[in-house]
């Protein structure tokens, strides 16, 4: 069954710039992959026990410890800009 | 027309554990930026989150307190949306399946009691905190946002309401009633001013009567609970001014300026908001079985509503009780106190005036100063038996937050102790009467002035040590009256 897929939104909102053959290829693929899980959603799934997480495993906890934290020289030197101990980045409200 | 409001809260908790979220970096941090980040809060490739179970038993705990079911099988969820300080561009939280659901708090407004519902209580993490540096503070020209991520990661509680909430008055009590509510399990600081407590309102208004529900817009940055009430006021008023006069409500996020006083849209770039929530596979389902969610509800210590519920019953007045409760230390001083025999009403006064107000002079609680029950006790019966007048015992009750010693010894090094030997007053009365016969017949004629006369020159006569009910009612019995 075909899924129609509005490929120009996914792409805005995952913020990657697509041209119109990438907007082509990909739709193609995204829909492939929405069409298998439609297959599978459609199979009869009575008597199977419903399943959150492919592992088994539950509550992977943390105690609360602290174990430190990175050196910020070492931090901000990934950044393409810093000042102050601050990452700087091009200004939020009017981006785009 | 007449109309309603309808109010739903969404309230940011930060919780005050060691360590963040989903990574061991401080919580506690100082001022300085970037100092307490990581791989896994600076979302960098690879790191992989393990949640902090403090964390868990905090929101747990704050499910209970608001009457919630705390739910079995719980699943974290990535938000997805891009924003500087989100440096993963997703916020791990919860989304179906949120560790509490379906609670309750009740409110009480001058004996009035109204019952919200509490939708959720989900688990999230803090984002990061950016300022926004103008043109004119700089000499670079470019306008730019600088982002220290010391808070991102940090545990975030989120409390949803029903929009069970018809007033900026309610919205407050809830609000103070959450906050005393997130102290007492010790879980937070919830301090609005310091953001480790934030409140977003959700307003709409409808004609009263009116069972349907209205466009709602909402509200942020209030950060304080007298804003809060001041932006709801404001907001309805606005929607009843806008509807009022043929306009309609736009659905938006609103940002309250506490300078101005009023609401201004936030107009976000976005066209909708679409967070594409999915479960966060880096994480594994959460199973809180019925031994951990009782043990929770074991542990929870006794609460606010309680609290006023025991003083109210040990004596207390309403207003009384409230201010007990957020005294710090001011409560089991009280029930001691009652216990012991002390006059719940004297002590009350007591505590409310002059020791709320000698341990905000010392910015201190009354579990630093060497106030006890007992000398409450002592100070009560000295009171009740005539020995101390009122005024001497507020003197004296201050002397004893100075640390001056016991009530008694105080009294005595003072010299307050009231005389309230009838024998030894009579005399002073008998000398008064005496010396003003003039008024005293005017007394005995029914002319209730010269009783304040007279007893004022008997507390004179014995250097204003008599209890004056006793010299009052001698000189009535005197007078035939």
């Amino acid at each position: 069954m075909p899924v129609e897929i509005d490929i120009a939104k996914v792409a805005k909102l995952a913020r990657i710039a697509l041209t119109d053959e990438e907007q082509e290829t990909y739709g193609r693929q995204l829909a492939d992959i929405l069409e298998h899980a439609a297959r599978v959603q459609a199979l009869a799934t009575d008597g199977v026990k419903p399943t959150s997480h492919p592992l088994t495993m539950v509550n992977a906890f943390r105690p609360d410890e602290v174990t430190g934290s990175l050196p910020r020289d070492e931090v901000l030197a990934m950044a393409p800009d810093a000042v102050d101990g601050y990452f700087r980045v091009p200004k939020i409200l009017d981006e785009q | 027309m007449t109309w309603e409001a309808v109010i739903g809260l969404e309230t940011h908790v930060e919780l005050q554990t060691a360590s963040k979220m989903f990574c061991g970096c401080p919580v506690d941090f100082g001022d300085e930026p970037n100092t307490a980040v990581c791989p896994v809060c600076l979302g960098l490739p690879g790191a992989l989150p393990v949640p902090n179970e403090q964390a868990i038993e905090g929101i747990l705990s704050i499910g209970a307190a608001l009457n919630c079911t705390l739910t079995e099988s719980s699943l974290f969820y990535r938000k997805n949306y891009f924003y500087p300080d989100l440096p993963k561009n997703y916020q791990i939280s919860q989304y179906t399946f949120p560790l509490c659901l379906g609670g309750h708090l009740d409110v009480d407004i001058d004996g009035t009691v109204t019952r919200i519902g509490i939708t959720r209580v989900h688990m999230e993490e803090d984002t990061g905190k950016s300022t926004h540096v103008g043109r004119s503070g700089r000499i670079q020209s470019a306008d730019h946002t600088l982002l220290d991520f010391n808070r991102s990661g940090v545990p975030l509680v989120e409390i949803v309401t029903e929009p069970d909430i018809r007033s900026a008055d309610e919205a407050r009590v809830y609000g103070t009633e959450l906050q005393r509510i997130v102290r007492a399990l010790g879980v937070s600081d919830a301090r609005l001013e310091e953001g480790s407590m934030r409140f977003d309102s959700n307003v709409s208004i409808r004609p009263s009567g009116s069972t349907e529900l209205g466009t709602r817009t909402e509200v942020k940055n209030v950060n304080s609970l007298r804003s809060l009430h001041r932006a709801i006021t404001f907001e309805i008023e606005r929607q009843i001014e806008v509807v009022e006069s043929g306009g309609t409500v736009d659905q938006e996020t609103r940002h309250w300026n506490e300078d101005l006083g009023t609401t201004t849209s936030m107009r976000n770039k976005e066209e909708s908001e679409d967070y594409r929530y999915f479960q966060e596979p880096d994480l594994l389902p959460l199973h809180i079985d019925v031994s951990w969610q009782e043990r929770v509800r074991a542990a929870l210590p006794v609460l606010p509503a309680e609290l006023r519920n025991r003083y109210r019953q040990a004596g207390a007045d309403a207003r009384t009780a409230e201010i007990l409760v957020d005294g710090e230390g001011l409560g089991p001083l009280f029930e001691e106190a009652a216990v012991l025999g002390a006059d719940p009403r004297a002590v009350g006064i007591w505590l409310t005036g002059e020791v709320i107000s000698f341990t905000r002079t010392a910015e201190t609680a009354v579990t630093t100063t060497p106030l006890t029950a007992a000398h409450l006790v002592e100070l009560s019966e000295m009171t009740a038996d005539g020995r101390l007048s009122a005024t001497a015992a507020k003197e004296v009750l201050t002397a004893v937050l100075e640390g001056e010693g016991a009530p008694g010894e105080i009294a005595d090094a003072r010299d307050l102790i009231q005389v309230s030997d009838v024998g030894a007053i009579e005399t002073e009365v008998d000398a008064v009467i005496a010396e003003h016969l003039d008024a005293f017949e005017k007394l005995r004629a029914g002319d209730p002035k010269t009783l304040g006369f007279l007893t004022g020159q008997v507390m004179r006569a014995t250097g204003g040590k008599a209890d004056p009910r006793v010299v009052q009612e001698l000189l009535r019995r005197k007078a035939g009256g």
